[in-house]
């Protein structure tokens, strides 16, 4: 019964018989068999333990695993002109999400170099998200690039980063080159600031925002509702299952009174220079055009800009992000004039017989105030058409500052217009009364001299001065200017009591201006009556002095125009800051009163009854003048 | 013949019954958790294999273990050739050769040189005749498994060639191994451990850096085991279904029809599957050792012993992984895992057990 293969050593065998007995190793298997029971019941109390005492635990944890808010975003509604034409638009891009229910800080070094973002901002961002619950998700890049697409997708998922998620949102896309950009504004993220105010009380962090201009004013109407889903996602990330759905709100569309053919001419006549345009229909106080230059551009601010670059912008000494249409206070120089003139008539101070014999200057209160030319005899008419400063001296000193200003604050100046943009500057109408308000100090005749002819510590905004003389060639209605028709009553504007004659009068001498051999002659157009103001401003405000002195003492232009001479349908202000361009002033507002009226002349052209317009085939219908 | 197969009614059912039970909660486990996935053919393939590794199990249970014995030197020169062959033809996954390709089919080697160990070692412990073993002896066997476990150390397959152990340990324990020698061993261990982390691999740190503390790492290996025992901890007492478990389905748990298998099964059966599964692998130990004792000769005896070491090392350390208490080695569990060789070895493993079990009456 040997069972060995024959090649066993023989030595070995021949000492020993061979055991095929099993009793003796009864002890060592009782031995194995407590050892496998020991193991048995080790991993069965590693079960209990995970499953029965920590099943709660380990759901929860599942639960973190794969389920996931995602916000919706909500589009911000379209900016549109008068004529319904896309001023401010959307455009598709991707935004990176980071949750931090999965969040494993160790990674953030590593997405932020992926992205080229640095660390210490990224955790900045996410501490600024502390105080929202958790399931919330920090967008930490907009508009992402496919370098950036590619890093996420390579990465992504519960092995690597499974903090990080893509979606998709809708960015704000605006004119380039700075076009309406102080008038449009921009959106941004909401600011840690801005989140402890009240009036951002509704908001989160990572809400985009209007911050400035329309966007700000208007933001509730622009601005939509954001959505979220509740998704089960797997390791990877991809979504397998929506648990719950409250879809986005997008932004209703906005339509401005702006008329983009006018703000265009405006926009390409001020390219590279410093100052503003605005034009309004004094009508209704619908704002037609309203520019700012230096401009910047908005779609550097449209997401969530470095701080570099927001500082270039801000720093800049050309001041871009003033929107120098309703925030620059500058002296009105000779454009103040008509009010002056409405104020003497009015006051009984001027009339018909009042005269001046210019010399080239008079003496007032021991001072010599030099006029900018010798205008031999000057009545009114004369005086408004070639600025006779003599004139306005003599007659504002007669009337006093007190019905200067009370004049000049019936029209508006000295306070905001109200406009539907956000910071507009209020200007100042300068008084005995403001004077010992503010300075505890008499005030000297002599500064009455300065006011009448718009100088001293006089200021308006462009959009004031606009407004006022709007009124004043409408007869005495002073609309709110706006952006946004609100259907609006008549009771919005505030009226005054004027004797039409003594309007005409004014209205007659801007006329003068333009039309008989006055200042403003190259405002002069073919088939409109067009009446203006010129005016040249020999200080800059106040403000303006200090924030850059020196540069801000060379003259600043002025024109302010309105046509036609009765029933004006459209008041025009062009300022050229450090006047180098002042003789362009009258031109820029001649050419967007043209297209103004070539646009009327065509559409007229154009109108038909409509009961008859149905009746016409398509093609009798009048086409468009090539 | 020493021994005389009676019947087929002499097989032992229970066993028999057992594996196929637990062989069929695997399938089961294995079609749920690669739902829609691109292995969703695992568990078709895995029945094909049921039914090859059973009929060899059967042919196995036929075949007298002393038949095989006597060709232990050819299995073993044979094992060590194919293992060599590995390294040369074998196709790279995952960065490791440990597969042949075989009739368009690929086989990993190692799995079956188990089974030539355990041949190996019944015999030459059978041919001792002694009473205790000698340190020369123990010098010897160390060398004969040192050779295939170096061999698939290298191909890199850490956890397969720690498998050859617990058929050593079991086998010399059980036949008489001095206890001087096992304080030996203990003390040898002691000192060695440290030494050896300087030999290990960087991934192979890694994975036992995380076994300590899963948190150090939770991208890699301190991942799978984070997301394994969050399934696991998921199931609760009564699983969360069949089908039904978010950490398989959604595959936030890695491997989860090879490797860790016994987590998706945690999940989706509870505490209480687990426990009828545990019990269950717990009765086929017992049964085998049952039939080690009720062994005609040595050889059958330590047949038996080193299969059911090497079972139970194989249950601890894959089930110990998938609850967190061992490390992340790769090694499948027996029957259930997903995966051809490892069912077929597991298979000819039991085969040879009912073998020594049909001839357990001397005449």
């Amino acid at each position: 019964m040997n069972l060995l293969p024959q090649s066993e050593p023989a030595s070995r065998q021949d000492l020993l018989p061979l055991k095929q007995d099993t009793k003796g190793f009864g002890a060592r298997i009782g031995i194995f068999q407590y050892v496998g029971l020991v193991v048995f019941l080790l991993l069965i109390w590693s079960f209990w333990d995970l499953q029965v005492l920590k099943g709660d635990l380990y759901s929860e944890a599942a639960e973190r695993n794969r389920i996931r808010s995602r916000p919706v975003l909500a589009p911000r509604g379209k900016i549109l002109d008068r004529e319904g034409r896309v001023i401010v638009d959307n455009h598709s891009t991707f935004s990176l999400l980071l949750s931090r229910e999965n969040l494993r800080p160790e990674n953030l070094g590593y997405i932020a170099d992926g992205l080229g973002l640095q660390l210490t901002q990224l955790q900045e961002r996410i501490r600024r998200y502390a105080k929202q619950p958790r399931y919330e998700p920090v967008i930490v890049k907009d508009e992402l690039t496919a370098a950036d697409l590619s890093f996420v997708e390579a990465h992504r998922g519960q092995d690597m980063f499974p903090e990080l998620e893509i979606i998709h949102t809708q960015r704000r896309l605006y004119p380039s080159e700075g076009f309406g950009a102080h008038l449009l504004g921009y959106v941004g993220e909401v600011s840690e600031a801005e989140l402890d105010s009240a009036e951002y009380a509704d908001f989160r962090p990572g809400d985009v925002i209007g911050k400035d201009g329309i966007e700000r004013y208007y933001n509730d109407t622009l601005m939509g509702t954001d959505g979220q889903r509740r998704v089960v996602v797997d390791n990877r990330g991809r979504e397998r299952q929506l648990l719950a759905m409250r879809e986005a709100v997008p932004g209703k569309p906005l339509r401005l009174t702006v008329d983009l053919d006018l703000q265009a001419v405006a926009e390409l006549a001020m390219e590279g220079r410093r100052g503003s345009v605005v034009a309004l229909d004094p009508r209704n106080g619908e704002v037609l055009a309203m520019v700012s230059r230096p401009a910047f551009d908005p779609n550097a601010f449209a997401g969530r800009i470095p701080t570099k670059v927001w500082r270039e912008i801000a720093d800049n000494p050309e001041n871009p992000l003033l929107n120098r249409a309703i925030q620059a206070q500058l002296a009105p120089g000779s454009t103040f004039k008509p009010i002056v003139a409405l104020a003497g008539l009015e006051t009984g101070a001027i009339d018909e017989t009042s005269h001046v014999n210019c010399g080239g200057g008079g003496s007032f209160y021991g001072r010599y105030f030099r006029c900018h030319s010798v205008h031999g005899s000057t009545a009114l008419r004369k005086a408004i058409a070639q600025s006779c400063d003599v004139f306005f001296y003599t007659y504002g000193n007669r009337m006093g500052i007190d019905a200067i200003a009370q004049y000049a604050q019936m029209a508006g100046l000295g306070r905001k217009t109200g406009i539907d943009l956000p910071h507009e500057a209020a200007g100042l109408v300068p008084s005995p009364a403001w004077k010992m308000r503010n300075y505890r100090q008499k005030w000297f005749a002599g500064e009455t001299i300065s006011v009448s002819i718009g100088q001293g510590a006089l200021t308006v905004t462009p959009l004031q001065l606009a407004t006022a003389i709007g009124g004043i060639a409408t007869g005495g209605v002073w609309h709110k200017p706006h952006l946004v028709r609100h259907g609006r009553s008549e009771a919005a504007a505030s009226k005054a009591d004027l004797n039409l004659d003594h309007v005409s009068d004014v209205v007659y001498g801007m006329y003068a201006v333009v039309n008989e051999g006055g200042t403003g002659v190259r405002a002069r157009l073919a088939n409109v009556e067009v009446c203006g103001k010129t005016g040249t401003a020999q200080l800059a405000s106040n403000t303006l002095l200090k924030s850059a002195a020196g540069r801000h003492m060379v003259d600043n232009a002025w024109f302010v125009g309105f046509a036609p001479k009765s029933n004006p349908e459209i008041v025009v202000v062009a300022l050229f800051e450090a006047g180098a361009h002042g003789n362009l002033a009258a031109p820029i507002v001649r050419d967007v009163m043209k297209v103004h009226f070539d646009k009327k002349a065509r559409r007229e052209a154009l109108a038909v009854p409509p009961s008859v317009a149905q009746l016409i085939p398509r093609k009798l219908m009048p086409q468009e003048p090539r | 013949m020493p021994a005389t197969y009676r019947s087929f009614r002499d097989l032992d059912w229970t066993l028999l019954i057992i594996t196929l039970i637990l062989c069929a909660l695997g399938v089961l486990q294995i079609y749920s958790a690669t739902l829609g996935t691109v292995w969703d053919e695992a568990w078709w393939k895995q029945v094909v294999f049921l039914a090859v590794g059973a009929i060899l199990m059967l042919v196995i249970s036929h075949t007298d273990y002393h038949f095989l014995l006597r060709r232990v030197p050819w299995l073993y020169v044979g094992s060590i050739a194919l293992l060599l062959v590995t390294f040369v033809i074998g196709s790279k996954v995952f960065g490791s050769r440990r597969w042949i390709p075989v009739f368009g089919m690929t086989f990993q080697v190692s799995e079956f040189v188990k089974i030539v160990l355990i041949l190996l070692v019944a015999r030459y412990l059978t041919d001792l005749r002694t009473e205790y073993l000698e340190t020369r002896d123990l010098v010897r066997l160390g060398i004969v498994f040192g050779i295939p476990m170096v061999l698939v150390m290298k191909q890199p397959d850490l956890g397969t060639s720690l498998t050859y152990l617990p058929i050593l340990a079991g086998c010399i324990f059980v036949a008489g191994l001095r206890w001087q020698h096992i304080a030996a061993v203990c003390l040898a261990a002691v000192i060695i451990a440290p030494a050896s982390w300087y030999l290990l691999k960087d991934y192979q740190k890694a994975r036992l850096t995380t076994f300590v503390d899963p948190e150090s790492d939770p991208r890699g290996d301190g991942y799978q085991v984070i997301q394994s025992k969050i399934a696991v901890g998921q199931g609760g007492v009564w699983g969360r279904g069949v089908t039904q478990g978010s950490q398989t389905q959604l595959r936030f748990l890695p491997v989860p029809h090879t490797d860790f298998l016994f987590a998706a099964f945690a999940e989706e059966h509870g505490f209480v599957g687990v426990v009828v599964a545990l019990g269950l692998y717990f009765l086929l130990l017992m049964r085998i050792i049952q039939n080690a004792q009720m062994a005609s000769d040595r050889a059958g005896l330590l047949i038996c012993v080193g299969v059911a070491a090497l079972l139970l090392f194989h249950i601890f350390v894959n089930v110990g992984m998938v609850v967190g208490r061992m490390p992340v080695t790769g090694i499948p569990l027996p029957l259930m895992s997903s995966g051809g060789s490892s069912l077929i070895s597991a298979f000819i493993m039991l085969g040879l057990v009912q073998s020594v079990r049909l001839r357990r009456f001397v005449n």
